[in-house]
């Protein structure tokens, strides 16, 4: 993987809130190549979101980013100017956010919306606007387009303004799309109707995509590679059928032991404890204080990937005598 | 109280209905819409049976829910717990009736009381239903109960809003075995928390289902859950049920083309389980509002199968397989995708 449109190396975020400092983000590395489709996958809190609020620069206030590079085309974006940033946002990243009902807004129609979303990310100058919303709409696939371009957000079902959202999304991503749980406040048979599209419009326009979930089995369908996140580190990255085939650190083997099967049978007793206080991670691993598996190192220091062949990497020192070749990044 | 009910049934449904009527007048026109939340299901629980409700958002099953624990008052049909009559509002039922029915619901969050502490939310229910003999200290009783489900004794000095959402729910559980029911209803008890912790969570009530003898209307949008743990299961579109089903015979041959739908989108992480999913049917098109259901078959809209009788006629329940009830047309066809 030399060429990567979207590369984050050792990113730190902190959140200064009262009485103290939280430690959100520490040292994360991820990289996205051109066309391929990654998840993101953690539980709550693990700071997957926040990740990618800071590609796009748009953590609150109270955030502050002191170590760390994200570059997108080899530029680094925390170091652009207002002006750079509003062009790459407007013309290159795109991002669909958990609920729909809160990213739209309520007092003007679909069409007005998504006129002004085109507006800002071209150049040139637009004629017809009505003309380039239903295309955008069509694009999208959304049955009915004329009749959406009219509509108010409250008259649409959940399904329907996802479905809006995708085609704002969708109308303006050139290089990469960062879709964050887009169907948890979806039916599955919605949210397998969204998804597909997603999936289809990303292939079909070569665009790279970025899937933030808490749902192993969404991961597993939608994206060629994974990420694993806890407490804010990666711990583990590989292909989504290694991930899911042969996963190695401890902390993914109990996500999916948790899950519960269609194939019956029942599912294992969870992982104990809880995600750690960001005020005070524990020292080294993260995990190691639920882990079952720890032992002295752990506590010391935050173990490095290691390279476990086929691109499977793993932050766990468990793994520290058995790698191929060397550490790596 | 009588414990004389037939067929060892705890619960029985019969034609049960529910209609909400909404006012949609203008300031010309006089208008009552009338959503048919609930139209008419039949369902019945054996004791220490888990039936699990599957069914999308507006289908009507937590309206059911709410029936059976007396939040609402049935439209009409028949509701009958333990033989007795229970199709009324809970503060027409009796102090035994409301004792025996309890209900865990989706979030803790806005389930627990906030300005309460532990202690003061799982003392409530002992005292309001008597549930301390003579001698015997509350305390000890407050203690034995987050022993039930796992949680250390000092918790009952804290504030449920230092609780992580996990135990948060596990205290909604101990408020619910605090008078000693023998019917729990589950409105989602899990949808809001993390699978490591779903994990635990479901896997405890399973346990304490088997130690004090309960049953549980499990109602959930998951279905891969309900396989872990319903023995029965009853699919809901648009207020009616669907398809119901022994767990067993329901996952081998799913019957209804919506159960087909439903296990076709459901993500999973297997091979093994790819290999379930049915391959023929996929998802398409969106439950319709419940204010305007289509006339014929409720599914009409949506399925891959329909043809004309389904637009005219409305399906009635037929036992296909043994106990493997469905309300479709053509459930034989089916079959032979």
């Amino acid at each position: 993987m030399k060429d990567a449109l979207l590369d984050i190396r050792n990113l730190h975020v902190e959140y200064k809130v009262y009485g103290g400092l939280l430690k959100v983000l520490n040292g994360v590395n991820f990289r996205v190549g051109f066309g391929e489709k990654v998840g993101l996958v953690g539980e709550t809190g693990c700071g997957k979101t926040t990740a990618m609020k800071a590609v796009l620069r748009i953590l609150p206030q109270l955030a502050r980013i002191p170590k760390g590079e994200i570059l997108v085309h080899g530029k680094d974006v925390l170091k652009l100017n207002a002006e750079d940033l509003s062009e790459l946002r407007g013309a290159g990243l795109s991002m669909i956010f958990q609920d729909p009902t809160s990213a739209l807004n309520p007092v003007f129609t679909i069409g007005q919306q998504l006129f002004d979303v085109i507006r800002y990310s071209t150049k040139e100058k637009v004629t017809d606007k009505r003309e380039v919303a239903l295309k955008a709409l069509r694009e999208a696939r959304l049955p009915d387009a004329e009749r959406m371009l009219d509509s108010y957000p409250v008259q649409l079902s959940g399904g329907m303004r996802q479905r809006a959202c995708i085609a704002f999304a969708i109308a303006t991503a050139r290089d990469l799309l960062i879709a964050d749980e887009p169907t948890t406040n979806l039916d599955v048979t919605i949210q397998d109707q969204v998804l597909r599209l997603i999936r289809d419009l990303v292939e079909q326009k070569g665009t790279s995509l970025i899937l933030i979930t808490h749902s192993l089995g969404l991961a597993r369908e939608t994206t060629d590679r994974v990420y694993v996140m806890y407490a804010g580190n990666m711990i583990e990255m590989a292909s989504t059928e290694e991930v899911f085939e042969q996963p190695l650190h401890p902390y993914t083997r109990g996500l999916l032991a948790s899950v519960p099967r269609l194939t019956g049978g029942g599912f294992a007793e969870g992982i104990p404890g809880r995600i750690p206080e960001y005020k005070q991670p524990p020292p080294g691993c993260r995990f190691h204080p639920r882990c079952q598996h720890r032992f002295e190192p752990c506590s010391k220091e935050m173990p490095p990937f290691f390279d476990m062949g086929n691109g499977h990497q793993v932050a766990c020192y468990l793994y520290q005598n058995e790698q191929e070749g060397g550490q790596s990044d | 109280m009588t414990e004389h009910y037939e067929n060892n049934e705890i619960l029985v449904a019969k034609k049960l209905v529910k209609y909400f009527p909404i006012n949609r007048s203008s300031l010309f026109k006089r208008e009552w819409v009338v959503v048919k939340a609930v139209d008419g299901i039949d369902f019945a629980l054996a004791k220490g049976e888990c039936l699990g409700l599957v069914g999308e958002s507006g289908s009507g099953k937590s309206t059911t829910a709410y029936m059976i624990s007396g939040m609402y008052s049935p439209t009409g049909g028949e509701l009958k717990f333990k033989g007795e009559d229970i199709a009324c509002p809970a503060v027409r039922r009796q102090q035994h009736l409301k004792k025996d029915i309890q209900m865990i619901f989706q979030d803790p969050g806005s389930s627990l009381n906030p300005r309460r502490s532990i202690n003061d939310i799982l003392e409530m229910p002992l005292l309001v239903h008597n549930q301390i003999k003579k001698g015997e200290s509350i305390e000890r009783r407050v203690i034995e109960l987050l022993e039930q489900v796992e949680l250390p004794a000092a918790y009952r000095f804290r504030s449920p809003a230092t609780l992580g959402g996990g135990e948060r729910q596990m205290v909604a559980v101990a408020r619910a075995l605090a008078t000693n029911p023998s019917f729990i209803v589950l409105d989602e008890p899990t949808s809001a928390l993390d699978v490591s912790v779903q994990a635990k969570i479901i896997n405890m009530m399973m346990r304490i289902q088997k130690q004090f003898d309960l049953t549980y209307l499990f109602i959930t949008h998951d279905l891969s859950l309900m396989r872990n743990v319903a023995i029965r299961i009853a699919i809901m579109y648009l207020g009616k049920i669907a398809e119901i089903a022994p767990a067993t015979d329901f996952f081998k041959t799913p019957l209804h083309p919506y159960t087909q739908m439903l296990l076709s989108s459901i993500p999973v992480v297997t091979k093994a389980e790819m290999a379930l999913k049915p391959a023929k049917i996929r998802s398409a098109g969106e439950i319709p509002s419940p204010t305007n259901v289509p006339p014929g078959c409720s599914f009409n809209t949506r399925c891959p199968l329909k043809q004309e009788l389904c637009f005219t006629e409305d399906p009635v329940m037929r036992e296909i397989m043994p106990r493997h009830f469905v309300r479709c047309h053509f459930a034989e066809m089916v079959l032979t995708l």
